[in-house]
C-alpha cells in the first residue's frame, strides 16, 4: 500500500510543555484515518504540524512524498485543510469563496466555473450561490468549507473537527461528502470527539498526553480491550490521562 | 501572478462591500480637510479685554478707542473696579485686564509719567504672551501720539530710524490654510494607510481566516501584497481627491511644484506607512490590539511631525526623534512641494530616507510575519 | 448584584490579560505628558536665517553680530545676492533671509533713515510672524542704542501682570486638554470596541441569556475602564505635580468627582457607539475619525476656540470634552470650588442623562 502520511518521532514543545511527543505513524492512500484523543491530547498541534503550519521541534515527516521541512510549499498544493473553526470569508458569497480558493490553488477560469457549479448543486446550495456565507447556517458552512477544502483535489485531506456543533442529519450528510472523497481518491485525515464517526474510519490512532496510545483498526481495538463500542475503548484509554482541558 | 489576481479581487471586494468602512475610507478624510483648516488656526485675535476705566478722562478715551481700533481686541465688559474685572476673567469671559487708575491724565502731564496696569490670563501662554505684546505696541504708540501732540519737539527729527520692510513669500497674505491643508492631507492619508492595513490584516488573524491561508500554496510575499497594494491605491484616491477636490477647488490651493514628483514621494511614502501598518499587524493578535498600538504610536508621530507645533523649537532629543517619523517628512515635502515648488534635487535627501523607511519597516514587517509558528 | 460583580470580575480579567493593549492604555497618558511637557512648544529657537548684506559696512555688521547672538536664530550663510534666496528657500531649511542694502550706514548716519528687508519663507505663516518679529525687535533696540535714549517726557509705563501662569507654562494649558483627551480616548474607544467584539465573536449572545437584566451585563463590561481612567486620571496628576511642577489648586476630591462624571459620559458615548454598530472595525473608525478628532479640535487647548468660524463654534458645544476642560482649567489652576463650575457640570450631567436614556431605548428596542 501507498503511504501518504509517514511520521517519525515527531514532536512538537511549547517551553517546557510537550505538546505533542515522538508521534510515529503511517497513514496509506484512500483510507479515512480517525485521529482521537481527548481535548488538549495534542491532535491539533499534531494535525497542524502536518499541514506546515506550525514548525515541529524535532523528528521526521513527509507527507504525499515530501518532506515537512525542505517542500513545506508543494505540500500545501497536495492536501486540503478544514480548520475547527470556521474559516472561509464571512463578507465574501459562496460562489465568491469557491472562486477565491479555486483560483489561488491555481485552477483554470474553466476549471473554476465548472467546479463552483458541480459544488453548488451536489450541495443543493443553487439558490444560495450568491448568498453572504456569513449568513448561511452552521451545517451548510461546515459542508460548504469542506468542498472548498477539497476543491482543488488534494491528495490528502485534513479535517479538525468538522462537525462539531451540528445536527445528527447535517453530520450524517457530511460523512457523505467524505466517503465521496474517498471514492475519488483523497486520504481523509479526521479528528474527532464522536465516537460514533469514530466507527466509520478505517483506521484510529488515540492520542494520550502527547503521545499516541493505540493505532489500529476499530474492530481490533474493541477486541483488544473486549469492549463493545468505540466509547468503551476512549474511556480505557484517556482516563489514564494527567492533562485536560 | 494569477494569485495575486484572485487576492486583490477578493481585498477589493471585501473592502468595497463594507458599508461601516466606506464613508470612513472616503467621505470622513474629505470632511475633516474640510473643517480641520478652518479648526486649527492658531493666529491669535479676538482678544476679550476687560477695561476698569477709573479716569475717565479725554486721554484714557482715546487709549480705550485705540486699543479696540486695532483689530486685535474685543471688548468683553467695562468693569467698576479689578475685583469686578477679575471675575470676568475667572469665568472666562475676559482675557486681559487693563486698569487706568485715577488721575490718569492730570498725573501724567504734572508728574512726567504715569503707570497703567494690566493683568493678562496666561493659562494659554502663547496667547497671553502675544496679547501682552500688542498690548504693550499700542500703548507704546499712543504714548508717541501723546507726545507729538504735546510738544512739538524738534530734536526727534534728529534721530535715526530703521525702516524694516517685511515680504512673505510663497503666501504673501499669510494665510495659514495655505500651510495647514497639505500638513493635514498628509496626516490623513498616513491615517488611512497604518490603520487600515493593519487591521485588515489582524481582522483575518482574529477571525480564524489566516489558517485557511496558510495552508494553501499562496507565498508570503503574495498575500502580504495582496495587503499593500488594495490600500495602496485607496491611498493615493484620497490624496487625490484631498490635494485637488479640497484643496484646490475648495482652499484654491493651486500646487506650485511638479505634480508627478509630488506623486512619485507619495508612491514612496505610502509604501513606508503601510509597511508600518503590516508591522503593527505582525505584533498583534486582536483587533484591539492593533488598534491601541497604531493609535500610540501614532499620536506620537502626529505630535512631533511639526504639523501643528514646529521641530525646530524641540530640544536635541526630541528633534532626533522626529528624524524617525517618516511622517514628519512627508509634511515637511507636502509643503515643500505644493507651497514653494521645490525640485527633485531640493528634495533628493528627502527621497532617499523616505525609500529607507519604507525598506525597513517592510523588511522587518516580512521578518516577523510568520507563516508558520 | 453578587451575580453582576462576577461579570464585572470577569471583565477586569479581560481588560487587565491584554497586556500589549494595557501597555498602551498606561503609556499613552504618560508618553503624552512627556512630549507636551517637555518637546512640543510654540517657541522658535535656532531658527536657521541667511544673510545677504550689499552693505558691507559697520552698522550691518553689528546687527549681524547680535542676530548671531540671539538664541533665536542661527546664521547658516552668507549669500552674495537676492537670487540664491528663493533657492534657499525650496531646499527648506531656511527661514528668513535678511537683506542690507548697499550703503546702509551711510543712509542711517547721514539721511537717519535705512531700510532693512526681512524676506520669511511664509509658507508657513506662524513661523514667519514669529521670527520676523523677534528680527525687528533686535533691529529696533540697535536703533534704540543709537539714540542713546534720553530721557523721554510723558512716559507711560504699563505694569503687566500673568495671572494664574506668571512663567507662561505650555504645561498650565495642556495638562487638563490631555487629561481629557485621554480620559475620552480611553472611554470611548475602548469600550465601543470590547463590547462590539464580544458581537462579532457572537459570545454576546452567551452572555444575553443569562438570568441578568442584558443592560447590566452591557455596562459592566464598562466598569474596568472606569478603572482605568481613574488610574490614568491619578497617573496624569501625578506627572503634572511632581514633574511639571504645575500645583492643584482647587479640591482634589472635586476634581476627582467632576472626572468621574466625565468618565461615565465618555462610556455612555462608547456604549451608544457598540450599540449602533456591528463590527469592531466600524466601532474603531466611528470613535477615532468622529469622536477624537473633533474632539482634540474643539476642546480648545490646541486650538482657540474663539478663532473658529461661527458655526464650528456651536459644533464644540456639544464636545463633552470641552466642557471638562473648562472645569479642569477652573478647579485645577484657577482654584475655584463648585459654585463656578456648575454650570458646566450640569452640562455634562445632561449629557450623560441623555445618552443612557438613548442607549437603554436603543438596547430594547434590539433585543425584541
Amino acid at each position: 500500500m501507498d503511504t501518504v502520511i509517514h511520521t517519525n518521532k515527531l514532536t512538537k514543545r511549547f517551553g517546557d510543555f510537550v505538546a505533542a511527543n515522538e508521534i510515529t505513524f503511517d497513514v496509506y492512500r484512500g483510507e479515512i484515518f480517525g485521529f482521537l484523543g481527548a481535548n488538549g491530547a495534542g491532535k491539533t498541534t499534531a494535525m497542524r504540524m502536518l499541514c506546515g503550519l506550525s514548525t515541529p521541534s524535532s523528528g521526521t515527516a513527509t507527507i504525499a512524498g515530501f518532506d515537512i521541512y525542505k517542500h513545506a510549499e508543494e505540500i500545501k498544493k497536495n492536501i486540503g485543510y478544514m480548520s475547527q473553526k470556521f474559516s472561509l470569508y464571512e463578507d465574501l458569497t459562496v460562489l465568491e469563496n469557491i472562486r477565491f480558493f479555486g483560483g489561488i490553488y491555481g485552477l483554470s477560469d474553466r476549471q473554476l466555473k465548472e467546479k463552483s457549479e458541480q459544488l453548488i448543486e451536489t450541495l443543493g446550495m443553487k439558490s444560495e450561490g450568491k448568498k453572504m456565507v456569513g449568513s448561511l447556517p452552521l451545517g451548510w458552512k461546515q459542508k460548504l468549507s469542506f468542498s472548498v477544502a477539497i476543491l482543488h483535489e488534494p491528495k490528502i485531506v485534513f479535517l479538525d473537527e468538522p462537525t462539531g456543533g451540528v445536527d445528527p442529519v447535517t453530520r450524517r450528510q457530511f460523512w457523505d461528502l467524505i466517503y465521496e472523497a474517498v471514492d475519488n481518491g483523497i486520504t481523509v485525515f479526521v479528528t474527532t470527539h464522536y465516537m460514533d464517526e469514530a466507527e466509520y474510519c478505517n483506521r484510529i490512532s488515540m492520542m494520550v498526553d502527547g503521545e499516541i496510545k493505540a493505532l489500529d483498526t476499530p474492530a481490533k481495538l474493541k477486541q483488544r480491550y473486549s469492549v463493545t463500542s468505540m466509547d468503551e475503548v476512549f474511556y480505557e484509554l484517556a482516563r489514564g490521562a494527567k492533562r485536560s482541558e | 501572478m494569477r494569485t495575486l489576481k484572485f487576492l486583490l479581487r477578493k481585498e477589493f471586494k471585501q473592502i468595497f462591500r463594507n458599508k461601516a468602512l466606506l464613508p470612513m475610507l472616503f467621505v470622513v478624510p474629505i470632511m475633516q480637510l474640510l473643517i480641520l483648516p478652518l479648526a486649527a488656526d492658531y493666529e491669535v485675535k479676538n482678544i476679550n479685554i476687560t477695561i476698569v476705566d477709573q479716569d475717565h478722562s479725554a486721554y484714557s478715551q482715546k487709549l480705550i478707542s485705540k486699543i479696540m481700533a486695532s483689530g486685535y481686541f474685543r471688548l468683553a465688559s467695562y468693569a467698576t473696579g479689578f475685583n469686578d474685572a477679575f471675575d470676568d476673567v475667572e469665568n472666562d469671559r475676559s482675557d486681559l485686564i487693563l486698569e487706568i487708575p485715577q488721575g490718569f491724565e492730570r498725573n501724567l502731564i504734572r508728574e512726567n509719567e504715569q503707570q497703567l496696569y494690566t493683568a493678562v490670563n496666561s493659562i494659554n501662554g502663547v496667547k497671553a504672551n502675544l496679547g501682552g505684546t500688542y498690548l504693550n505696541r499700542i500703548i507704546a504708540d499712543y504714548n508717541a501720539d501723546v507726545r507729538v501732540e504735546w510738544v512739538q519737539m524738534p530734536k526727534f527729527n534728529g534721530l535715526p530710524t530703521i525702516e524694516i520692510v517685511s515680504s512673505n513669500w510663497f503666501n504673501p497674505t499669510m494665510n495659514y490654510r495655505f500651510y495647514m491643508v497639505p500638513g493635514i492631507l498628509a496626516l490623513l492619508v498616513t491615517m488611512i494607510g497604518a490603520y487600515m492595513c493593519a487591521l485588515n490584516i489582524v481582522k483575518e488573524k482574529e477571525k480564524g481566516t489566516i489558517e485557511q491561508i496558510n495552508v494553501t500554496p499562496i507565498k508570503k510575499y503574495q498575500f502580504i501584497l495582496g495587503k499593500l497594494i488594495p490600500f495602496w491605491v485607496i491611498g493615493i484616491v484620497v490624496f487625490s481627491m484631498g490635494l485637488f477636490g479640497i484643496g484646490w477647488l475648495v482652499y484654491g490651493i493651486v500646487p506650485i511644484g511638479n505634480l508627478l514628483l509630488l506623486y512619485a514621494y507619495l508612491l514612496v511614502y505610502l509604501m513606508a506607512i503601510l509597511g508600518l501598518g503590516l508591522l503593527i499587524s505582525t505584533y498583534a493578535e486582536t483587533q484591539q490590539q492593533a488598534m491601541s498600538i497604531a493609535f500610540f504610536f501614532m499620536m506620537i508621530f502626529i505630535l512631533m511631525s511639526g504639523l501643528f507645533t514646529p521641530i525646530d523649537g524641540m530640544p536635541q532629543w526630541a528633534y532626533i526623534m522626529t528624524q524617525f517619523s517618516p511622517i514628519t517628512y512627508f509634511i515637511k515635502v507636502m509643503r515643500m512641494i505644493v507651497l514653494k515648488g521645490s525640485t527633485f534635487s531640493d528634495i533628493k535627501s528627502h527621497f532617499l530616507i523616505m525609500i529607507g523607511f519604507a525598506v525597513s519597516l517592510n523588511g522587518w514587517a516580512i521578518y516577523n510575519y510568520k507563516k508558520t509558528s | 448584584m453578587n451575580n453582576i460583580s462576577t461579570f464585572i470580575r470577569k471583565e477586569f480579567l479581560h481588560v487587565f490579560r491584554d497586556r500589549k493593549t494595557l501597555l498602551m492604555l498606561f503609556g499613552l497618558p504618560i508618553v503624552q505628558i512627556i512630549l507636551f511637557g517637555f518637546a512640543l512648544t510654540n517657541e522658535i529657537k535656532n531658527a536657521k536665517i541667511v544673510v545677504c548684506d550689499y552693505a558691507k559696512d559697520a552698522a550691518s555688521q553689528q546687527i549681524i553680530e547680535k542676530l548671531k547672538a540671539s538664541e533665536q536664530f542661527e546664521i547658516q550663510n552668507t549669500l552674495l545676492g537676492h537670487k540664491q534666496i528663493e533657492a534657499t528657500f525650496k531646499e527648506g531649511q531656511i527661514k528668513m533671509a535678511v537683506v542690507f542694502p548697499a550703503n546702509f550706514n551711510n543712509d542711517l548716519l547721514h539721511k537717519n533713515k535705512a531700510q532693512v528687508q526681512l524676506i520669511t519663507d511664509a509658507s508657513d505663516p506662524n513661523t514667519a510672524t514669529t521670527i520676523s518679529g523677534y528680527a525687528s525687535q533686535i533691529i529696533m533696540d540697535y536703533r534704540n542704542e543709537l539714540m542713546l535714549l534720553q530721557d523721554l517726557p510723558y512716559q507711560i509705563n504699563t505694569e503687566m501682570r500673568m495671572i494664574y501662569n506668571p512663567e507662561l507654562k505650555a504645561a498650565v494649558n495642556f495638562v487638563p486638554g490631555v487629561m481629557s483627551l485621554i480620559l475620552l480616548l480611553v472611554c470611548v474607544l475602548m469600550t465601543s470596541v470590547a463590547i462590539v467584539k464580544e458581537k462579532e465573536m457572537g459570545t454576546m449572545e452567551v452572555l444575553l441569556v443569562s438570568p441578568f437584566n442584558p443592560f447590566l451585563v452591557i455596562v459592566s463590561k464598562a466598569v474596568p475602564y472606569l478603572a482605568v481612567s481613574l488610574i490614568n486620571l491619578t497617573v496624569i496628576l501625578l506627572l503634572s505635580v511632581f514633574v511639571l511642577g504645575m500645583p492643584i489648586n482647587g479640591s482634589v476630591l472635586l476634581l476627582y468627582a467632576v472626572s468621574t462624571l466625565f468618565i461615565i459620559t465618555a462610556l455612555s458615548l462608547g456604549l451608544l457607539i457598540s450599540n449602533s454598530t456591528a463590527s469592531q472595525q466600524a466601532a474603531m473608525l466611528i470613535s477615532l475619525m468622529g469622536m477624537l478628532v473633533p474632539s482634540i479640535l474643539f476642546t480648545g487647548f490646541m486650538f482657540p476656540l474663539e478663532n473658529m468660524p461661527y458655526p464650528l463654534q456651536l459644533v464644540s458645544h456639544i464636545i463633552p470634552a470641552k466642557w471638562y476642560y473648562i472645569i479642569v482649567k477652573s478647579i485645577m489652576v484657577k482654584g475655584l470650588g463648585f459654585s463656578a463650575i456648575w454650570k458646566e457640570t450640569l452640562v455634562l450631567f445632561g449629557m450623560t442623562l441623555l445618552l443612557l436614556v438613548v442607549n437603554i431605548k436603543k438596547f430594547k428596542i434590539r433585543l425584541t
